[in-house]
C-alpha cells in the first residue's frame, strides 16, 4: 500500500473520518470530488478504485493534475451515467447542503452504490444558533458564506437528516460528528460543526 | 514558422510492408507503404512512444516543420513539441499516414504494383480495424511493445478507440478527442451528400480519373465546403462572417457576396488543389463503417469488456457534428467496464474543429494527463 500522508490526515480530519469507513481496495464514487484529493488520499491510504463526479473545470483539471479519475457532470441530472449497485460506496463531502434535488442524489446514491456516506455542516451548532439568535445569518468556518452568496440552499441539522432518512426509507449504519479534529459524543447536535453519515436502503 | 517551441525541421519517413494486409471488407492488399514521422527519441526501454492518429484529411506531418517548406507546419503543431501538452522531452511522438490516405501511404492515387497503374476504383474500403493492424505492424518494427498513449480527434478519435479494442496490450492510454462511438443517421448523410459530390462529377470517371488525366475538382470542393459548415458552430460563423459583403453593397449576381461564401469557395479550392478525391471517399466511409458495438448487439460496453486502456475522453460544447452526449455514451461504456477514464466537456465556441486549435483550458488538460502517464 502507497505512503500515508499524515500531513493531509491532521489538516483534513474529515478525510480520515471518512477513510475510516471504507474497506481498503473497494470501488469508490465521490460526488462534487472537488480538486480530488479526499480521493487521491483514498486511492493512497487504501487502494481504492474511484471515479470523482464534478462539473467545475478547474476542479476537472486539478484532478488529472493529482491522478484520479474524473467525469465532468451535473449532480442535478443524476447519475444516469453510472450502472446501479456499481460501487461500494457514494461519497457526498459537504455538498449535500448545496444541492437542489436534495431527495433524488440520495436515492441515485443508493441506486449507484450499495452505501452511501455524506458529510454536510450542522446547521444547529450552537455558534450557529447563536449569530440566529442575535439577528443573523450564521458565518463560520464550515459555513464561510454570507447569506447573499452562499452556494448553500438546503441547510439543516442533525436530527433533521434523521428524519430525512427516516422518511425516504434510508437506512443509518453509522454516524460521526466533529468539531475541528475533535469527535463529539455529547449532545452533537448543539456542540457538532460537521456531521458524517453512513447509510444504506432499508430493507 | 518562428515558435521556438516547435520541433523544428522534421523528416517522414517510409515502411514497406509486403506482408499482405487482410482487410475487413475481405479484400486482401498484398503489400503497402506506410509514410510516418517520429518527433522526441525513443527510450531505452521503449516505453514512451505516442502514437497520434490523424482525422478525415489529416496525415503522418503533425508537428514541425519541412526543410524544404517551411510553411507545411504540422496540424497539431500547437499540441505537440517541446514543453507543449504532448512534451517531446519525454516522448517519443508518431504521426502515421493511414493507408488509403493521399500523403505518401499505399492508397488510391499510388500504383498498383501488379498492374503498374494507378489504384484509382480498385483500391479496396479500408476501415479503422485495416489501421488498427497497421499501426500494430509499425509499433512491432519500432520495437515497441506497447504505445504509453494513442491520441486522436474525430475520425482519429476513433481510430485510437478501435486500437485500444483491436490490441488492448498494446495501449497504456488512449485519448480520444471530439469523437463519437458510431455516426449517426445525420453524420453518415453529410457524407453521403459529399460522397455525391464527388461521384457525380463528370471528371471522376468512376474514381479511375488519374488515366483520364482529370481531377473531379468541382465534386471535392463541394465536399469539402459541406463539410466545413459541419466543422464549425453557427455562432463562430456569425461572429467570424455575420452577414458581411465583400463589396460592402448587393450585386445581385450569383458570384460571391457574403464573406462566408468566399471563406468556404476558397478553402473548397485550397483542399481540392492538395487533396485526392478517391482518399476522401474512402475516408468518409471509413467514419461510417466505424461502430465497435455492432458486433456486441449494439451494446457498446459489452464492445468494451476486452480494453485494457485508461481513458481520457474531450469534448467541446459547441461541438454538433460529434457533441457531448455522443462523448458521454463513450465514457459510459467505460465506466460500466470499470476502465480508468476522465472526461471533460470543453467550453468552446468554435464547433467539431475546437480540437485543432490552442485553447489554454483544453492544452492544460492533455498537459495534466499526458504528464502522470509513466513511461
Amino acid at each position: 500500500m502507497a505512503k500515508i500522508p499524515s500531513s493531509l490526515t491532521l489538516l483534513r480530519p474529515d478525510f480520515a473520518t471518512i477513510a475510516a469507513w471504507i474497506r481498503p481496495e473497494s470501488k469508490v464514487l465521490d460526488l462534487g470530488c472537488g480538486d480530488g484529493t479526499l480521493l487521491q488520499y483514498l486511492q493512497d491510504t487504501l487502494g481504492v478504485h474511484g471515479y470523482g463526479v464534478e462539473i467545475d473545470d478547474a476542479n476537472i483539471l486539478a484532478c488529472l493534475n493529482n491522478g484520479v479519475n474524473v467525469v465532468q457532470n451535473d449532480l442535478e441530472s443524476g447519475l444516469s451515467g453510472f450502472e446501479s449497485d456499481s460501487f461500494d460506496y457514494v461519497i457526498l463531502s459537504q455538498t449535500l447542503q448545496a444541492m437542489r434535488h436534495t431527495e433524488k442524489i440520495i436515492q441515485e446514491m443508493l441506486r449507484a452504490g450499495k452505501e452511501g456516506i455524506v458529510t454536510f455542516p450542522n446547521f444547529g451548532y450552537w455558534k450557529n444558533r447563536l449569530q440566529v439568535l442575535l439577528g443573523h445569518m450564521p458565518v463560520s468556518q464550515t459555513l464561510p458564506y454570507e447569506w447573499f452568496n452562499t452556494p448553500n440552499i438546503h441547510l439543516c441539522t442533525l436530527s433533521d437528516f434523521e428524519q430525512f432518512c427516516h422518511q425516504h426509507e434510508v437506512h443509518i449504519l453509522e454516524r460521526r460528528v466533529m468539531s475541528g479534529n475533535r469527535r463529539i459524543t455529547l449532545a452533537p447536535n448543539f456542540f457538532g460543526m460537521l456531521a458524517f453519515y453512513r447509510f444504506t436502503r432499508s430493507k | 514558422m518562428h515558435d521556438s517551441d516547435s520541433i523544428g525541421i522534421v523528416a517522414p519517413q517510409r515502411i514497406y510492408c509486403d506482408t499482405p494486409l487482410s482487410l475487413e471488407s475481405g479484400a486482401v492488399l498484398d503489400n503497402y507503404e506506410q509514410v510516418y514521422e517520429t518527433y522526441g527519441e525513443l527510450n531505452a526501454t521503449r516505453s514512451n512512444a505516442v502514437l497520434i492518429c490523424h482525422a478525415l484529411s489529416g496525415n503522418h506531418h503533425v508537428a514541425g516543420v519541412y526543410a524544404d517548406n517551411p510553411k507545411n507546419v504540422g496540424w497539431w503543431n500547437n499540441m505537440i513539441g517541446p514543453g507543449k501538452p504532448i512534451d517531446t522531452h519525454k516522448f517519443f511522438v508518431i504521426g502515421i499516414n493511414n493507408i488509403g490516405g493521399c500523403h505518401g501511404s499505399t492508397g488510391p492515387a499510388s500504383i498498383n504494383k501488379k498492374t503498374g497503374k494507378h489504384y484509382g476504383a480498385d483500391f479496396p474500403m479500408v476501415t479503422t480495424i485495416d489501421w488498427a493492424e497497421t499501426y500494430v505492424r509499425l509499433a512491432d518494427k519500432l520495437g515497441i511493445d506497447q504505445f504509453a498513449a494513442v491520441v486522436g480527434g474525430s475520425l482519429g478519435g476513433m481510430s485510437a478507440m478501435q486500437l485500444a479494442l483491436y490490441a488492448p496490450e498494446k495501449v497504456q492510454h488512449a485519448i480520444i478527442i471530439a469523437a463519437a462511438a458510431k455516426l449517426t443517421a445525420q453524420n453518415i448523410a453529410f457524407n453521403d451528400v459529399a460522397r455525391q459530390a464527388i461521384i457525380t462529377d463528370p471528371d471522376f470517371h468512376g474514381g479511375d480519373y488519374y488515366s483520364h488525366g482529370t481531377l473531379p475538382r468541382r465534386g471535392l470542393r463541394l465536399a469539402r465546403m459541406l463539410g466545413h459548415i459541419t466543422y464549425l458552430s453557427n455562432d463562430s460563423m456569425a461572429e467570424k462572417f455575420g452577414r458581411e459583403l465583400r463589396t460592402g453593397s448587393l450585386s445581385f449576381n450569383f458570384d460571391v457576396e457574403f464573406q462566408i461564401e468566399s471563406y468556404l469557395r476558397y478553402q473548397g479550392d485550397k483542399f481540392a488543389d492538395q487533396f485526392d478525391a478517391n482518399t476522401y471517399l474512402l475516408m468518409t466511409k471509413a467514419l461510417d463503417y466505424f461502430d465497435p458495438a455492432r458486433d456486441y448487439d449494439d451494446d457498446l460496453s459489452t464492445a468494451f469488456r476486452c480494453a485494457k486502456a485508461n481513458f481520457l475522453v474531450l469534448s467541446f460544447s459547441s461541438d454538433w457534428r460529434f457533441s457531448p452526449e455522443r462523448s458521454r455514451a463513450i465514457v459510459k461504456a467505460l465506466l460500466d467496464n470499470k476502465l480508468n477514464v476522465s472526461y471533460a466537456e470543453i467550453p468552446s465556441r468554435h464547433g467539431h474543429d475546437s480540437f485543432l486549435m490552442k485553447d489554454e483550458y483544453y492544452h492544460q488538460l492533455v498537459r495534466a494527463y499526458m504528464n502522470k502517464i509513466d513511461t
